[in-house]
Order: structure tokens, then C-alpha cells, then sequence
């Protein structure tokens, strides 16, 4: 044994080893779990008729990851029989190709939102955002009045489609051109229940069986 | 002749009386949400004060805020002593203080005014990770030049821990935290769906074995022998235990991601590594319960002792219940619901800020020239009032998640679901009032601790410390102790 701890006594008495030592004991774990799924990011293609968010949309998205919506709401439906029985079909990798970041969430405080579009009307949604509790009495949900007075700023938007594009989403010169137009005029709300009303539908694998979960049956 | 050295305390009792007042913020804001998770009228109607934009300030400030303040303030405490040394480099730590409470203060005011890049618990912008980056890496190299300069030849086990926290906290910060800005206020991340989901997580999960177990357990074997006022049950164990940990920790972060889109095989990958895990955990545990094996009379009287027992008791209770959780059947039940956060808070709660706790009453009378805290019985009254708020919190949050759990699966003999989603929600109400119950009574102890900080600094506010001189080590045989560093 004492001729073993010889070796080990050098590590316990050299910081500079020592700090090396554990530099490549934490390193190992997160490469051989990560690194494959870097490779595998590439053969992850977004699913037939996913496409990235529209100017509206993306600006919605970004309002419910401005308030921390995914804090009490996922975006994940799990591959077990209650998850699919109350959400709809599981969620697959091609969905969330263009969320950055991603919106799977850890906790349901509500319930998950990963096919919510086209659940309710546009209307109910408002009213909801407004003030939960005028739709649903129980819920615990805080209300977000101040999105119908915010409205977006077109420039903003523009800009940060750029800059999703230089990350690799692939948004067309028609699109950017195109953006300001699209949000010019409209509020928070209306962008954040444009995306709601996406969820779902406008990301959704367009496989027989998944575009019958996503849209309740009825093809688009 | 050279000058006698002596350590350098000060930049401990900055730490100190940030960990004293971090703490007490951050857990204000977490009652104030759990009461809107109660209450939703305390929402108000207010953006930044609703729960979604709130949340993100309560987990900051308590992991970051309160445990960072106290993990640097115990670790400059623990390697000046462990090495026979002063500080290195005073001028940079004095940096790291102002820099990591000038990061603390901006992420505090941005995140709830919505600047967030929603990753949790790496929710502040790209500005504040590249100040918190420059601060870590003034923190290690603080930290390295330090030990480089101690003058007992052997570095000390907590000192270990201390250093795998610090260089794997800055590689999982840097990492998680690669975005592209728009502008100032808002930033995209460079990875995005499943990549980013397991990056988070790898950050996330790592975050928790790093920054709240990897560093805590660096105040625990330098402040439970020292408290026990006996060596360390098994110093080797302790060897075996710490490459155990920091090597297999790293791989169990895909725990967190179970039946979701990500690849089955690292969701198992890290079911199995999460297993593994509990052996590490639980000899880090046992081997601090087992120092005090011959001074438990010490639990009588000293309070300090008794939070440290709890918070390693806590400690092997929420590292099991969280090997378990890994488990993909246990999981399915467990996740998104309540569960989590009970194993969160038994975790937080029970082990980190315990031991904290106990570390910091042993740690401030000496760093505050004092013989004693002013009240043993304040630390007392501190004591129950945390253990009462952490079992009430814990019990509701199972209660709640096991309730939630079995209601999101419950159907009917035709196949269908038994209950609608708001269903589960009226059922947990209740606990989440006793929840907020709970983190009350923790808080309180908080204040008490703070009045007995206030009043045992009474000589510090007076200027009237007097500062350690540094040991001169006696020599020992294979042991040859360094000059002291002439000036």
C-alpha cells in the first residue's frame, strides 16, 4: 500500500496537478454525453413543414420567455400513455429544432402547452392572459394585463431575426424584409397568442399519425 | 528578520455580511412567491413583482447570492488556515467581493424586468455571465495562488473540493452560457431544442453537484472537525469518496430529461450513473456523521454541532431520494410535479443552507474576534425554528407531488383520465399555504441569525480586532515546513 500512496502523494501535495487531475475527471462525463448529440444535432432535421417562427410568432415566443412562462408550463409531452391521452401525440427532437432556448421545462404548476394551439380561441386566450381567474376560477395562474398596452417594436424584431439567422435558422431575405411589416401595429399579447396558437401545429412533425394528434384529427 | 504574517480576515467578513443579508432576501422572495403560489392575489398585477418574472430572483439569490457569498467567505477562511498562510493576492480577492456582489445586484434588478435568458438558475444576460466569468476566474486564481503559497507541504481535503467547485463551475458556466446578443438586453443561445435541453441540464444538474455539493462539502470537512473538535473519521475514505463524486456527478445530469425527446440511451446512461452516485454521496455523509462518533455529548450544547448533524442527515436523505427519482419508473410519477421541488428544498433547505448555517456560527466569532456568538440561545431558537420550517416545507411539497403524480395518471376503467388538470391544482392548494408556512419559519431563523451576527460584530464595527497571526508549523517527518515568505 505504501508504495501505491507514493504516486497518490505527489497529487495531494502538487495544487497544479492536482487542479489538472480534476480538470479531466469533470471533463469526461459531459463529453461523452454531449459531443454525440452535437454530431446527431445535424441528422435532428427539422420535420417536414417545420419551419422557423414567423416575425409575429418569434416575437411571441420571446414574450412568454421574457415572463418565465416555462417555469409552471412544459412543452413536452413525455412517451407515457396519460401524457398522450391528456396532451395529444409525445413530443419528438424535429419540434423544437428552432427554440432557443429550448422550452421543455421542468415543472407543471399548469398544465403543458406543447400542443396548445387551436385548443381554444383566440378570444379565450386573451381573456385568460388577462385575468385567469375570469376563465377558470381555480386557477392560480398570475395575469399578464400590461402585454395588451405593449406594443412590439418592429426594428427589435428584424434585429433579432438577423441574429437567428447567423446562428443558423434558416429565415429567408423575404422573411427579414418582410418582418417589420408583420409586427408593425401589433401588441405583445397579440404576438404571444399567435405563438400559443402555434404551438403544436406550426411545429409539428407532418407524419400521418402526428398531424392527426397535433390538429385533433381534422387535416390541415 | 521576517515579518510576522497574519491572515487575512477582513475579505471573510465582507463574505460574511453578504451570505447574512443575500440570505435573507433571497428567502423573502421566496415566500412572497410562495404565498402567490397560494394566493395568486399577491401576483398584484405588477409585472415584476409576478411569480414568473420573481422566481428566477429567488433561486438566484439563494444558490448564487447567499450560497456563492458564503462558499468564497468560508473557502478564503479555510485555505488560509488548511495552508498555514495569508490570502494571496488581496487586492484581486478584494475584487472578487465587489465584482461577485456587482453581478449578484445587476442579475437581482434584470431579471425581474424580464432580461433573462431563461435557462434555469443561468437566467441573467450576456453581460452579467461574462462579469460573473471574469469574477470566477479572479476567484480561482485567488484561490491557486493562495495554496501555491501555503506553507504546510500536504493541501487539506476541503481544499479539494473547494478547487473541483471552482474549475468545474467556471467550465459549466462558460459552457451553458455561449450566446449571440441582439442588443444588450437580449441574447440567443448558440444551441438550441434537444442540444440546448441537454446542455441546460448538463449545466443545471452539474450546478447542483458543484456549487451546492462540491463546495459545500469543502465547509464541511474543514468545519465539521473542527466543530467536533476531532480529526476526520477516515481521511482516505474521503480520497476515495471525492474521485468518485466529481468524475461520476458529470454524467447523471440526463436524470432530468427522462421520456422526453432526448435519446433514450443517455437517458439511461444517466439513470445508471445516477445510481452510482448514491455510493459517493452517502460515504461523504457517513464520513462526517461518523467524526462526531465520540463527541455527540457536543450536540447538547452547541447548536452549531446540531445544524451540521441535521444538514448531513438532510444530505444523505436527498441524495438517496434523488438516486431513487433517477429511476425512469420512479420518474415518470416524480416529474414536473412537486416532488422535485421538495427534493430541491430537502436538498437546500436541509443540507446546504444547514450546513452553512452551522459553518458560519463556527466560522464568525473567530473571524470576528470574538470568543463566542453573543447568544447561544438565539442559535438555539434558530435552530428549531429552520428544522420545524424545512419538515413542514418538505412534507407539503411530497405531499402535493405524490398527489399530482397519481391524479395526472389515475384513468378510468374505460381508459380515460379520471381528472382534468385543474383538478390536481385545487387538490394541492392547501399545501401550498403550508408550504409558504414553512419558508416563514425558516426565514425567521434567518433574522435571528443576522441579530446575533449584528451583535457578535459589535468589537468589528468598532474597530477593535485583533488580527490572527499565522501559525508557524512545528516540523514533521516527511513533513518539512516552507520559510516564512520575506518582505
Amino acid at each position: 500500500m505504501a508504495g501505491g500512496y507514493r504516486y497518490f502523494e505527489a497529487v495531494e501535495k502538487h495544487a497544479g496537478l492536482l487542479g489538472v487531475l480534476i480538470a479531466i475527471m469533470v471533463s469526461i462525463g459531459g463529453l461523452a454525453e454531449i459531443t454525440p448529440l452535437f454530431m446527431a444535432a445535424h441528422t435532428v432535421q427539422p420535420a417536414d413543414g417545420v419551419k422557423p417562427y414567423d416575425a409575429l410568432r418569434l416575437a411571441g415566443k420571446d414574450v412568454y420567455v421574457r415572463e418565465g412562462c416555462y417555469l409552471c408550463h412544459s412543452q413536452m409531452v413525455r412517451a407515457l400513455r396519460a401524457e398522450t391521452e391528456r396532451y395529444g401525440h409525445f413530443s419528438v427532437a424535429g419540434e423544437s429544432v428552432y427554440d432557443r432556448p429550448f422550452q421543455w421545462g421542468s415543472k407543471r404548476t399548469g398544465p403543458d402547452l406543447a400542443r396548445v394551439g387551436g385548443k381554444y380561441t383566440d378570444e379565450w386566450q386573451r381573456l385568460h392572459l388577462r385575468d385567469p381567474r375570469s376563465v377558470v376560477p381555480e386557477s392560480n395562474m398570475p395575469a399578464y394585463p400590461w402585454l395588451s398596452q405593449a406594443m412590439l417594436d418592429p426594428a427589435d424584431i428584424e434585429a433579432r431575426m438577423r441574429t437567428l439567422r447567423m446562428l443558423g435558422d434558416p429565415y429567408t431575405d423575404a422573411d427579414i424584409a418582410g418582418a417589420q411589416a408583420a409586427v408593425s401595429g401589433h401588441t405583445e399579447m397579440e404576438a404571444l397568442i399567435a405563438y400559443l396558437q402555434g404551438l403544436g401545429i406550426n411545429n409539428a412533425a407532418k407524419t400521418a399519425d402526428t398531424a392527426a394528434a397535433a390538429t385533433g384529427g381534422s387535416a390541415p | 528578520m521576517p515579518k510576522t504574517e497574519t491572515y487575512d480576515d477582513q475579505i471573510v467578513r465582507l463574505f460574511l455580511l453578504a451570505a447574512a443579508v443575500w440570505g435573507i432576501i433571497g428567502m423573502t422572495i421566496g415566500c412572497w412567491i410562495a404565498a402567490e403560489l397560494a394566493w395568486p392575489v399577491f401576483n398584484l398585477g405588477i409585472p415584476w413583482l409576478s411569480f414568473s418574472r420573481l422566481r428566477p430572483d429567488h433561486t438566484f439569490g439563494v444558490i448564487f447570492a447567499f450560497g456563492g457569498s458564503a462558499l468564497m467567505g468560508t473557502c478564503y477562511y479555510v485555505v488560509q488556515r488548511t495552508g498555514h498562510t495569508r490570502l494571496a493576492l488581496g487586492r484581486l480577492a478584494r475584487f472578487t467581493f465587489w465584482g461577485w456582489q456587482l453581478a449578484c445586484v445587476l442579475a437581482m434588478l434584470t431579471m425581474p424586468l424580464g432580461i433573462t435568458q431563461s435557462k434555469e438558475y443561468a437566467e441573467p444576460e450576456w453581460f452579467i455571465d461574462i462579469l460573473v466569468a471574469i469574477v470566477w476566474v479572479s476567484f480561482g486564481t485567488v484561490f491557486f495562488a493562495t495554496l501555491a503559497r501555503r506553507r504546510i507541504r500536504h493541501i487539506y481535503v476541503a481544499n479539494w473540493y473547494y478547487g473541483a467547485f471552482i474549475i468545474a463551475v467556471g467550465l459549466l458556466h462558460v459552457v451553458n452560457n455561449i450566446a449571440l446578443p441582439v442588443s444588450l438586453w437580449k441574447s440567443y443561445p448558440v444551441y438550441s431544442g434537444v442540444v440546448d435541453a441537454m446542455v441546460q441540464w448538463w449545466y443545471g444538474h452539474n450546478a447542483v453537484a458543484f456549487f451546492l455539493t462540491a463546495g459545500f462539502l469543502g465547509m464541511m470537512y474543514y468545519f465539521v472537525p473542527r466543530q467536533a473538535q476531532q480529526p476526520l473519521w477516515s481521511y482516505r475514505f474521503s480520497i476515495v469518496n471525492f474521485w468518485a463524486l466529481i468524475s461520476v456527478y458529470m454524467w447523471a445530469g440526463s436524470h432530468h430529461l427522462m421520456y422526453t425527446a432526448l435519446p433514450d440511451w443517455v437517458q439511461s446512461v444517466g439513470m445508471a450513473f445516477s445510481l452510482i452516485l448514491l455510493m459517493p454521496s452517502w460515504g461523504s455523509a457517513a464520513n462526517g456523521l461518523l467524526t462526531f462518533n465520540g463527541s455527540w455529548h457536543r450536540l447538547k450544547t452547541d447548536p452549531a454541532a446540531k445544524f451540521m448533524v441535521l444538514a448531513l442527515v438532510f444530505y444523505a436523505a436527498s441524495t438517496f431520494e434523488g438516486s431513487m427519482m433517477a429511476i425512469k419508473t420512479v420518474n415518470s410519477l416524480s416529474h414536473y410535479t412537486d416532488w422535485t421541488v421538495a427534493h430541491v428544498h430537502s436538498g437546500s433547505i436541509g443540507w446546504v443552507a444547514m450546513i452553512t448555517i452551522g459553518s458560519l456560527y463556527a466560522m464568525a466569532p473567530r473571524a470576528l474576534g470574538r470568543p463566542a456568538m453573543h447568544s447561544v440561545r438565539a442559535m438555539e431558537l434558530h435552530f428549531w425554528l429552520h428544522t420545524a420550517g424545512l419538515l413542514l416545507y418538505v412534507v407539503a411539497m411530497w405531499t402535493a407531488g405524490v398527489t399530482e403524480g397519481l391524479m395526472w395518471r389515475a384513468t378510468n376503467a374505460d381508459g380515460s383520465l379520471t381528472y382534468a388538470f385543474i383538478d390536481s391544482l385545487i387538490a394541492i392548494k392547501p399545501w401550498y399555504a403550508v408550504r409558504w408556512l414553512g419558508g416563514v419559519l425558516v426565514l425567521s431563523g434567518m433574522v435571528v441569525m443576522a441579530w446575533n451576527l449584528w451583535h457578535t460584530a459589535a468589537q468589528a464595527r468598532a474597530r477593535l480586532i485583533t488580527p490572527i497571526p499565522v501559525p508557524i508549523p512545528e516540523p514533521e517527518a516527511h513533513q518539512v515546513p516552507a520559510p516564512l515568505p520575506v518582505y
